[in-house]
């Protein structure tokens, strides 16, 4: 049996990826070119992992 | 953690907030997420069909019309209706849209529009948007062809799938106290894989999905917030010129000469929008010039500018309102148009992912509703969990 989480623990990711998220959707609104830039590659962020989780690393562990 | 958020009889009700609310709004989640993927490469659909109209090359920097010239071409064709709103290109500054309908005060439904060179006059084409597969997507997502109630309808559905999302964070935590950020199990039994799936693309995609449902939202009272702002404003407006209003006559003070004085009250702007008396975007006897700056913040936080037809002289208005700030705000938020082609594809793959999502939460519901009919009862996985048997 796993040991069991702490909600701190359990949230240490999902408030990084909120607060690129966040970032991501300002980025664009405040200038152009390289903010636009930078709000393409924070945006990628969750679109990568949920990439990541759903193929890559379940396959690993097959 | 506090018993507010996870005691098991707390998780019971946040379970049954997370059910209810998701329940009720799902379906129209889902044709919002499916008619939205059109609606966001809008732009891009109306290229590729060659509907999109195109100012003629011509010597550069040629003197444009007064804004006169611009409504009288467009009425050449429309003798019967009076002009609405002169929209001018944002990516093409020599073109005006001219939106026209048979009253000012209409819901704008059946509106015709004519596209103007303004560099000559010429009639470049009257695009229709009530028709069409665009059209329908977009009645579609913004107020299934019924109106304001339509549009109110999905904006109360929105905010069910906000409280489906923040119920769901609060009950995320319960499922995850033995797994590894992401982990997806996918040998144990489809339920577990379905299960770990919505969490998990649930979670990672949370602010965008939160972002997009709560400027949907505020889109939906979009009617409303301008109303209740022409109110603010005329209220100002009476309060400031004693003079009844009413006397205002349209005409004897040219257009152009009104968006002059408006842009001379706002140096280092341009204009985006003439709104005629009347429309939704001025006041019943004035007109408004909607001016814009030149950085994505001020393109989009329009500077309204009421002018007096029989005088020609721009008025002291209040700045604008926080909420109207809001609702400018929400536009592009929402549409995902403010970033290029990247950031609508980034758009269209968040959104596909919230379809998963949406889709997986009915499956995992459909799962548990089918078990609870069998019978011997299945234990409710939200209060399973608390209950540490994971």
């Amino acid at each position: 049996m796993r040991t069991v989480r702490s909600v701190a623990a359990i949230f240490r990711w999902p408030l990084l990826i909120a607060l690129l998220t966040l970032a991501g959707l300002l980025a664009a609104l405040v200038g152009d070119d390289a903010w636009d830039a930078v709000s393409w590659a924070l945006l990628s962020v969750p679109v990568a992992l949920c990439g990541y989780f759903s193929f890559v690393r379940g396959r690993r562990q097959d | 953690m506090s018993a507010f958020l996870s005691s098991p009889l707390a998780l019971r009700r946040w379970g049954w907030l997370h059910k209810w609310s998701s329940l009720v709004c799902t379906l129209f989640m889902l044709l919002l997420c499916l008619t939205g993927l059109p609606l966001v490469f809008y732009h891009e659909i109306d290229h590729a069909l060659g509907k999109h109209i195109e100012a003629p090359r011509m010597a550069a920097d040629l003197p444009h019309l007064p804004a006169d010239e611009i409504v009288r071409a467009a009425r050449g064709h429309h003798a019967h209706l009076v002009p609405l709103y002169l929209f001018r290109e944002e990516d093409d500054p020599d073109l005006w849209v001219v939106k026209m309908d048979t009253r000012p005060d209409t819901d704008e439904t059946k509106a015709r529009f004519s596209v103007i060179d303004a560099r000559n006059g010429s009639v470049l084409g009257e695009p229709r948007f009530d028709e069409g597969f665009m059209h329908l997507m977009y009645r579609l997502h913004v107020d299934l062809f019924a109106g304001l109630a339509g549009r109110l309808f999905l904006g109360f559905m929105g905010l069910l799938l906000v409280l489906s999302l923040l119920s769901g964070v609060v009950l995320y935590a319960p499922f995850m106290r033995r797994l590894d950020f992401g982990e997806v199990r996918r040998r144990r039994s489809g339920r577990l894989w379905w299960l770990d799936m919505h969490n998990m693309l649930g979670i990672v995609t949370l602010t965008w999905a939160l972002v997009i449902g709560a400027t949907g939202v505020i889109n939906t009272w979009a009617d409303v917030i301008l109303k209740v702002w022409q109110a603010e404003q005329i209220a100002a407006l009476k309060v400031a010129a004693p003079a009844p209003l009413a006397s205002a006559r349209v005409g004897q003070v040219s257009i152009q000469s009104m968006v002059n004085a408006a842009l001379r009250s706002e140096p280092g702007m341009a204009v985006a929008t003439i709104a005629f008396p009347g429309t939704l975007l001025s006041s019943p006897s004035h007109f408004a010039v909607f001016l814009h700056g030149d950085t994505p913040l001020t393109s989009r936080l329009l500077k309204a500018v009421l002018v007096d037809p029989a005088s020609g002289q721009v008025m002291e208005t209040p700045p604008r309102p926080w909420y109207v700030s809001a609702l400018l705000l929400s536009q592009p938020l929402h549409f995902g148009d403010y970033g290029g082609l990247p950031l609508k594809v980034l758009w269209a793959l968040l959104d596909l992912i919230t379809v998963v999502v949406l889709w997986s939460g009915l499956v995992l519901w459909w799962r548990k509703h089918r078990a609870a009919g069998s019978p011997k009862h299945a234990p409710d996985a939200v209060a399973d969990v608390a209950g540490g048997r994971a």
